[in-house]
């Protein structure tokens, strides 16, 4: 064990799989010996070569097209898009190229060794081009796992994972955490299963779901709730494709009360998503209305964000008027 | 004379611009429209098998096409691409290759496929969504794709293909697989921005990748010279990224031979990306969709078939006394006979079961999909009628 932050968490993920296999390749906007903006991918190129980990030209659709082509020729290809928010260009690459791959041909091809690792979230300062929370898009494509890790050790087993599954696999990493968040972690390789929600705290009044670094503000949420005798119970999602529904609706059977937390915008978000199946799976069940917990319908703002934030306190009030309904 | 040390670049004192059309790229042409051989062309190395394999996979392609628009005209498919015109652009390239370099085909390159040796069986099963269909019936008529004949499966999204075969050519060459990755594409597509994305990083990667253009006149109904592009064609986009490049009459088979045989040892043994750029004309509607009539004249039409790659390539290997008259047209009947025989076959073999619906998304299905499908079976169970393709087997059919 290692006392490591999120980013170290992720580079010691990478650094694993490019010793394990020769097929691995890093790369991405400034991700060669620089080691990427946020540094995730520091040393890497010094270890294993500038073929292994290297720097592309800055074109997004490009670095998705390519990471395609490599992956389908049976190389793992992780493909770092250096914002989440930058990611658009690379639509058409994603949605229809690595989603559809493997089932347009019949299994003929595949693109299983594609990871697209990308930092997604706000409370940076970071405006509305450094903080939007993607997700939603993605979730809406068969054919994507898309996962986001809470903290450090999650993290690191998550990637593992996720480098390694024979799917193309979407890895959003909350970047308010990156270096906020630490913990201990294995210093060897180790792997989380992608499509397993996490129950994070037991509780038997209220159900919270959340994921990424929104799990953060549950907790915090849920230990206020705790003071005025509230007994949260706490699940992060890890992952929204496919996503561990049994879990959730598990949970709501025991506590009659759900709360759903994201960072992203309230409207078609994958809150909804989750508000929906659990009231078609616990309906009878539901002793309150399942509260979505969200983001305003505007874009991601600058002077605003505390405002605007997603903070425990929402989380927290939602939690109080379930409660009382 | 002066020069700017950083970036290596010579100074000048006069503000000149280069002219946009400073850079014209001629054609390579071995074969006159006459079926004559240029004079001064180096005729590159063939002999009789090949040739004739070359030919008859072109008239085998030109058979299908038209058999196949037929077919569609009459309902018995849904949709047609044909690549009527622009045979010895697919085909001769394809020849110039070894089996293991990867296809990327844009989707009018069935001559490419049928080379490799797709079977005129697998071609059909493709073109009636049947279970036999290596796609499963997934995809529209002429989404072909093997990976035993390492043809990557066609998509319909342009351009999509040209930076994955960059990524794939990376992939080979670090391998060290001596093998190439090939890329079809249109000037239509290659106004895209995944074409420039391509081309910019093969270059820079330096990948064993060959991108070709086939440059047909017209993206649907938009025609290229004037309104897809300005400039030289699509050749010049070549040179700008730092690339080998090479134009070619690309209705004239022994060109696009030789030059993609060049490129083939450029990318395989020097990894150098190149870009060959094959002028032609699409005789044919962009598809069974489109009506060409709408948007060019019969005169143009008439001009360019005098440039048939099939007739001059014919007229080639006749006075080379490889073939007569009479050799072509048992070719061309014993193609048709095939042709036949396999579409009355492959239009009798059922749809795929429908249990097939939600293999492939994942490795395996994960349990909402397995969910869904039950509930989908229940459904076709209750209303078999409204469902006559999967409600008779729906039930002990094989998986």
């Amino acid at each position: 064990m290692a006392k490591m932050n999120l980013l170290q968490a992720i580079n010691s993920a990478l650094d694993i799989a490019m010793a394990k296999s020769e097929k691995v390749y890093s790369f991405g906007e400034d991700t060669g010996s620089f080691g990427g903006v946020f540094r995730a991918t520091s040393g890497l190129t010094e270890k294993y070569g500038r073929h292994r980990n290297f720097n592309t030209p800055l074109v997004e659709q490009g670095i998705l097209g390519f990471a395609n082509g490599l992956a389908s020729q049976g190389s793992y290809a992780i493909a770092e898009i250096q914002f989440g928010d930058y990611i658009f260009p690379a639509f058409d690459q994603i949605v229809n190229e690595s989603a559809k791959f493997r089932y347009r041909s019949g299994n003929e091809f595949n693109v299983g060794g594609l990871t697209i690792r990308t930092p997604y979230g706000g409370g940076i300062a970071g405006g509305h081009y450094h903080s939007q929370s993607p997700e939603a898009y993605f979730a809406h494509t068969p054919g994507l796992k898309i996962v986001m890790p809470r903290n450090p050790y999650m993290a690191k087993g998550l990637l593992l994972s996720a480098i390694f599954d024979p799917n193309p696999v979407l890895f959003m990493e909350p970047k308010r955490l990156y270096r906020a968040s630490t913990g201990e972690v294995p210093e060897e390789e180790y792997s989380l299963e992608l499509g397993k929600a996490d129950v994070v705290r037991e509780g038997k009044d209220l159900t919270i779901v959340a994921w990424g670094a929104q799990v953060e503000m549950a907790e915090k949420a849920a230990d206020k709730a705790a003071e005025d005798g509230i007994d949260c119970e706490i699940i992060d999602l890890v992952s929204l494709l496919p996503w561990d529904a049994e879990t959730v609706a598990k949970s709501v059977m025991k506590t009659g009360r759900l709360v759903v937390t994201q960072e992203a915008p309230l409207t078609s978000g994958f809150a909804s998503e989750v508000a929906a199946t659990v009231q078609d799976k616990c309906f009878l069940y539901l002793e309150s209305p399942i509260a979505r917990v969200c983001g305003l319908d505007t874009p991601y703002p600058l002077c605003h964000e505390k405002e605007y934030f997603v903070d425990h306190l929402k989380v927290y009030e939602a939690i109080k008027a379930s409660m009382t309904y | 004379m002066a020069k700017d040390k950083q970036h290596q670049l010579e100074i000048v004192t006069e503000p000149k611009f280069i002219d946009g059309s400073a850079l014209k790229i001629p054609m390579l042409q071995i074969l006159k429209e006459d079926g004559t051989v240029q004079k001064g062309a180096q005729v590159p190395e063939l002999d009789k098998e090949l040739a004739l394999k070359m030919f008859d996979t072109m008239q085998f392609i030109r058979i299908l096409d038209e058999r196949m628009i037929a077919a569609q005209r009459q309902g018995r498919i849904s949709f047609y691409l044909s690549s009527l015109g622009e045979e010895a652009a697919s085909i001769g390239s394809a020849a110039a290759l070894d089996d293991g370099d990867m296809i990327m085909g844009q989707y009018r390159e069935q001559g490419a496929l049928a080379y490799r040796g797709f079977t005129v069986e697998q071609f059909m099963d493709q073109l009636f969504s049947n279970e036999r269909d290596l796609g499963k019936g997934r995809q529209m008529p002429v989404h072909y794709g093997s990976a035993e004949l390492n043809f990557m499966t066609i998509a319909s999204p342009l351009a999509t293909q040209i930076p994955q075969a960059t990524g794939y050519a990376f992939g080979q060459k670090m391998d060290k697989s001596g093998t190439c990755t090939i890329c079809y594409f249109g000037e239509g597509a290659a106004s895209e921005g995944d074409f420039h994305a391509a081309l910019n990083m093969a270059a820079v990667y330096k990948v064993p990748a060959i991108f070709f253009c086939r440059n047909n006149g017209y993206a649907i109904s938009t025609p290229s010279q004037g309104e897809q592009y300005a400039g030289d064609g699509i050749a010049p986009r070549g040179v700008a990224y730092g690339m080998k490049t090479i134009r070619v009459d690309g209705n004239d088979i022994l060109a696009v031979y030789q030059a993609t045989q060049m490129a083939r040892k450029l990318a395989v043994e020097d990894n150098e990306p190149v870009l060959i750029e094959g002028m032609s004309y699409r005789m044919a509607g962009h598809s069974t969709s489109d009506d060409p009539t709408g948007y060019r004249t019969r005169d143009e039409e008439d001009a360019w078939r005098a440039k048939d790659p099939l007739a001059r390539f014919q007229t080639y290997l006749i006075k080379k006394k490889w073939l007569t008259e009479k050799d072509a047209e048992e070719i061309f009947a014993e193609k048709k006979a095939a042709v036949l025989a396999a579409l009355k076959k492959a239009e009798k073999v059922p749809a795929p079961h429908i249990d097939e619906l939600i293999n492939d998304v994942y490795d395996t299905p994960p349990q909402q999909l397995k969910e869904q499908l039950e509930q989908l079976k229940a459904h076709i169970r209750k209303y078999p009628e409204a469902y006559p393709k999967t409600a008779s087997r729906i039930d002990g059919g094989e998986k």
